[in-house]
């Protein structure tokens, strides 16, 4: 556009004033529009990004455990009281190895008259399934009886999650040398610090940690004076008024180091106590305590114990209902397009069906879930929770999307090839199944495979047959009670504990790898077979 | 029972039966078919090979038709019979609470593991059930292979050397694919066959009036049910939810097609379309575990300012506005991605033509593009709304149990399919009118959608006709 006040001069009036300021305002216009555009996107984009980065945030937590690594002396008068090493008895008797695991425990960290609170608060920090897979390596190599065997021993899940650095805001700081320490263990120790200078830097990060806005409960500092682990009851100058956690039962020796342990919640407002911080400190340091990949998210089957729940059965019943979702909907699909397309006379039947079918696509799918309920369930007396009539029920679900799918498909292929089939003599029928459906193939099997992928991310429906049910073992057929994916992520998150949160993340990121490998499936068919006419 | 003949369940040594009888009456009409041509097969009407598909089609389809009748009705007639073998005293029960003992033998029946109960009569009739279950399982059988058997013979009887085998296959084969058409039209008839149905028998309980237009809802109590409530938390959260995705989504439209260099659009149109590719159970995690603490937190803070009175938002764990929220991120996809259709399909000549004028690019969509397009447009929010109301999983994860009307977004709100989720999850008997209430919830759902969703796809196509 050429500037205004190089035009002929009978353009006066366009370039007065008023005119250059209403084009400036337009131009304003023109540039706000635009951007509103480019902020829908971004803010588009922006939620997306929010949601995986949230997800995955979640989720990487779940993707390691931490176990402690314990020499187990393996007792036979608890493991085998009988005597009769057969290893079927000795996988059942998971008390007697839990026990056997707490006794060894209580030897090392508890003195012989421990409070049964303490007692408890010891054995909490694993959960009592934790010794399962000691006990069936046990029972398949009885031999290993008697002796002193390494197992890796799952942590609690909250001890997890503290480790993986949840349960309190923490500060961990260096508070110097003791000075002196006098007291006794059971009753109350007083710490002198040797610096003033840490003594204020704990008061400030005590302050810094205080959360006025929630509870204004104030902060709490556990100190650690050489290896043994104090809680901090008050201070007064450098003296520290301390009662004593774990670790080795004698005072500090004089120029011992500290450390101090700041959380921002004091016990009562978390699920680990001050106790079990310790010893878990106590472990990290000695270097007992490891992290290790969590396979038992891909192989266990559900659980009442977040830190033994896995997807494995979800998994196996997701594919056995895509399975039977696949077999109702691909070729019934395929079949209802191929008519529609090809075969279907002009008439008033035809375009209900089309009509009807548009709107099956838009019906919410709850309302699918009612009708496998009613229909299913209630008149022809299938049972509950089993994949076959989940994918009965996601077959009719997604039965429109293949048929519109494959419908698209089938009008791509040009009608010259049914012409040239018909014009060599071939029949209608031959005509379509010889020439235009192989042509047609891969956008049908492009459109089955966004089908199937929208089938297995489907809840809802599910809900409604009862796949919500408990099951703990992987199911073996179409006949058996089972669960899928999208419901277990369902039932995880309503889960109370904490520790559910990041599984429920872990299962989520394994519904969308499966999810993502159907697309780029589909994607790759798309980009290597669409033909262009 | 006769489930399983050996280690192999019957169902599957049918079907294999079935497909080993197809495979040789095929071969048999081939053969006889080369046996009328005497080997000159180019004097066939058609060739060997559609004879032996005809054969086969024609001892296959008889076995089929009566196998799957006897699978939709095999037991309803088991139990009609032993209902009439009941004692009178039973019988004189009634037909509901006939049917519940009924119920309870076959579940007794059919349970591997099940014990004797020392009810003389139960166990006497599960046992009865049971024979009469593996009888008419062996009549059906019996009755498929005499079918079968016929079939082949009348298939082997038509074979001749003018039989036009080919044009009868083809007949078949369409009648295949029309049947499949047809499941679509027998799906939506069964959704509104199941729901009426239940619904009718909520409404012999429940006055129609008290259910539409009632205030109070406490289905899990059985007490009442009034689901304005419920209506009035659907149409809040789709509104709040249309409230984030019709501006996004309608301006990501517009700049996707008029402003957007191709590249661009390459590449944000499938980042938009993720979006509608991820299962909504995950929006509902990211609603309850990210949104839902925002919202709160959020409130509690607008609380918390001087001139506001206490409590003045909710400011729930749940809330409607959570939920609406997430959900108008997911509903984004469907209007952007419609709008574009809608964009797209208006003639260049008319932005030409605005251009010609001297009008700037925005001054084109907003006075010439988007009047054309509205109808359209129109549509699309339609059918996002309609996606809305019957979206369920971020409104059970994220919205909230509590049926109420309060205009605070920060409240937990329950909404139609929350409720029937509640009230269908877990153990359902068809016969309470909380379970039946579901269903009367259910056939609201899928009319209002309906209507919508009508509506919509007439104006898109009337629209599309438009243009073209």
């Amino acid at each position: 556009m050429s500037s205004p006040t190089e035009g002929p001069a009978n353009t006066g009036s366009f370039v007065t004033e008023e005119a250059l300021r209403r084009l400036k305002k337009r131009h304003g216009a023109e540039a706000r529009f635009k951007l509103y555009g480019q902020l829908a996107i971004g803010i588009a984009i922006v939620a997306l990004v929010t949601l995986l980065i949230s997800i995955f945030g979640q989720a990487s937590s779940a993707f390691s455990r931490h176990v402690l690594s314990y020499d187990l002396n393996i007792e036979a008068s608890y493991v085998d009281p009988d005597g009769t090493r057969d290893p079927d008895e000795i996988a059942r008797n998971v008390s007697g190895f839990n026990l056997m695991l707490q006794d060894q425990l209580a030897d090392e960290f508890l003195p012989e008259d421990a409070d049964r609170n303490v007692q408890r608060e010891l054995y909490g920090m694993f959960t009592r399934l934790a010794v399962l897979p000691i006990a069936r390596a046990t029972a398949d190599s009885p031999e290993t009886i008697g002796s002193e065997q390494i197992f890796n021993v799952a942590l609690a899940d909250d001890i997890d999650l503290f480790l993986k650095g949840g349960v309190s805001a923490r500060k961990s700081i260096e508070i110097g040398e003791v000075a002196a320490g006098e007291g006794a263990i059971e009753s109350g120790v007083t710490l002198t610090l040797a610096s003033q200078d840490a003594t204020e830097k704990l008061g400030a990060t005590l302050t810094e940690l205080t959360r006025t806005d929630v509870d204004n409960a104030p902060a709490v500092a556990l100190i650690k004076a050489g290896n043994t682990w104090y809680r901090l009851e008050g201070s007064e100058d450098r003296n520290l008024s301390l009662t004593y956690l774990a670790g080795p039962r004698m005072l500090p020796s004089n120029g011992a180091a500290t450390e101090a342990l700041v959380l921002a919640q004091s016990q009562e407002n978390r699920t680990v106590t001050d106790r079990q911080i310790a010893w878990t400190e106590i472990l990290r340091a000695q270097g007992r305590i490891k992290s290790k990949i969590n396979t038992t998210l891909f192989t266990n089957s559900d659980s009442t114990y977040p830190e033994l729940a896995g997807t494995a059965a979800a998994i196996v019943g997701s594919l056995l209902t895509m399975l039977v979702t696949a077999l109702l909907a691909i070729p019934v699909g395929i079949f209802a397009a191929v008519y529609l397309e090809e075969f279907a006379p002009k008439n008033k039947l035809t375009s209900l069906i089309e009509v009807n079918i548009n709107n099956l696509a838009a019906v919410p799918s709850i309302v699918f879930g009612l009708l496998g309920a009613a229909v299913f369930i209630n008149f022809m007396g299938l049972p509950r929770s089993v994949p076959l009539v989940g994918g009965l029920v996601l077959g009719l679900l997604v039965l429109p999307t293949v048929i519109i799918a494959s419908r698209a498909a089938l009008t791509a292929v040009p009608p010259s090839i049914r012409t040239a089939a018909l014009g060599v003599g071939a029949s209608k029928t031959q005509s379509v199944f010889h020439h235009v459906l192989p042509l047609a193939a891969p956008g049908i099997m492009t459109g089955a495979i966004i089908g199937m992928a929208r089938a297995l991310g489907e809840t809802a429906p599910l809900l409604l047959i009862g796949m919500v049910a408990f099951v703990a073992e992987v199911p073996d057929g179409p006949m058996d009670e089972s669960t899928v994916l999208p419901v277990l992520i369902y039932k995880w998150s309503t889960g109370a504990e904490r520790a559910w949160e990041p599984q429920t993340a872990a299962a989520i990121i394994v519904l969308l790898v499966f999810l993502v490998l159907m697309n780029l499936i589909a994607i790759i068919l798309r980009r290597r077979f669409e033909r262009r006419w | 029972m006769l489930e399983t003949f050996g280690h192999l369940p019957v169902a599957w040594l049918l079907f294999a039966v079935l497909a080993a009888a197809a495979f040789m009456a095929f071969y048999v009409g081939r053969t006889q078919a080369v046996g009328i041509a005497r080997g000159y097969t180019s004097q066939l009407n058609s060739q060997p090979n559609y004879h032996g598909y005809f054969v086969a089609m024609a001892t296959i389809a008889p076995a089929a038709i009566i196998l799957f009748l006897y699978l939709l009705f095999g037991e309803s007639l088991v139990r009609a019979q032993i209902a009439g073998e009941l004692p009178e005293r039973i019988r004189a029960l009634g037909e509901l609470e006939l049917g519940q003992y009924i119920d309870r033998i076959s579940e007794h029946a059919t349970r591997r593991d099940a014990l004797a109960t020392g009810n003389a009569l139960f166990d006497a009739t599960s046992d009865r059930y049971t024979d009469l279950v593996g009888l008419s399982r062996i009549g059906a059988i019996l009755l498929a292979v005499l079918a079968a058997a016929g079939g082949f013979f009348f298939g082997r009887s038509r074979l001749s050397g003018d039989f036009r085998a080919r044009a009868r296959v083809e007949d078949g084969i369409k009648f295949l694919l029309f049947l499949c058409a047809a499941i679509a039209v027998l799906t939506t008839i069964g959704i509104v066959a199941s729901l009426l149905f239940e619904a009718l028998r909520f409404f012999s309980r429940v006055n129609v009036f008290s259910f539409l237009f009632g205030t109070e809802w406490n289905a899990q109590t059985g007490a009442d049910f009034g689901a304005i409530p419920l209506f009035f938390g659907t149409f809040l959260i789709a509104f709040l939810a249309m409230l984030v995705a019709a501006p996004i989504g309608l301006f990501s439209a517009i700049y996707l097609s008029e402003y957007a260099s191709p590249r661009v659009r390459s590449i944000v149109k499938p980042i938009l379309e993720l979006l509608a590719g991820i299962p909504t159970v995950v929006y509902g995690f990211f609603a309850l575990q990210f949104v839902a603490p925002i919202v709160r937190a959020s409130a509690t803070w607008i609380n918390g300012l001087p001139f506001i009175p206490d409590g003045f938002l909710a400011a729930q764990p749940t809330s409607a506005l959570a939920a609406g929220l997430v959900m108008g991120i997911m509903i984004i996809p469907f209007v952007s991605s419609l709008s574009d259709d809608v964009i797209n399909a208006v003639p260049q000549t008319l932005r030409d033509g605005a251009y010609a004028m001297g009008a700037t690019k925005s001054e084109t969509v907003k006075q010439v593009v988007m009047p054309a397009a509205l109808p359209g447009v129109i549509a699309a929010l339609l059918l996002a709304v309609s996606r809305a109301i019957g979206e369920t999983m971020i409104v059970v994860m994220a919205a909230g149990q509590r049926a109420q009307i309060t205009p605070d977004p920060t409240a937990d709100l329950t909404t139609i399919t929350v409720q029937i989720v509640a009230l269908l999850t877990g153990d359902t008997e068809f016969d309470s009118a909380k379970t039946l209430s579901a269903f009367a919830l259910g056939f609201v759902l899928f009319i209002v959608t309906l209507i919508f969703n009508l509506i919509a796809l007439r104006v898109v196509k009337k629209y599309r006709e438009k243009y073209e």
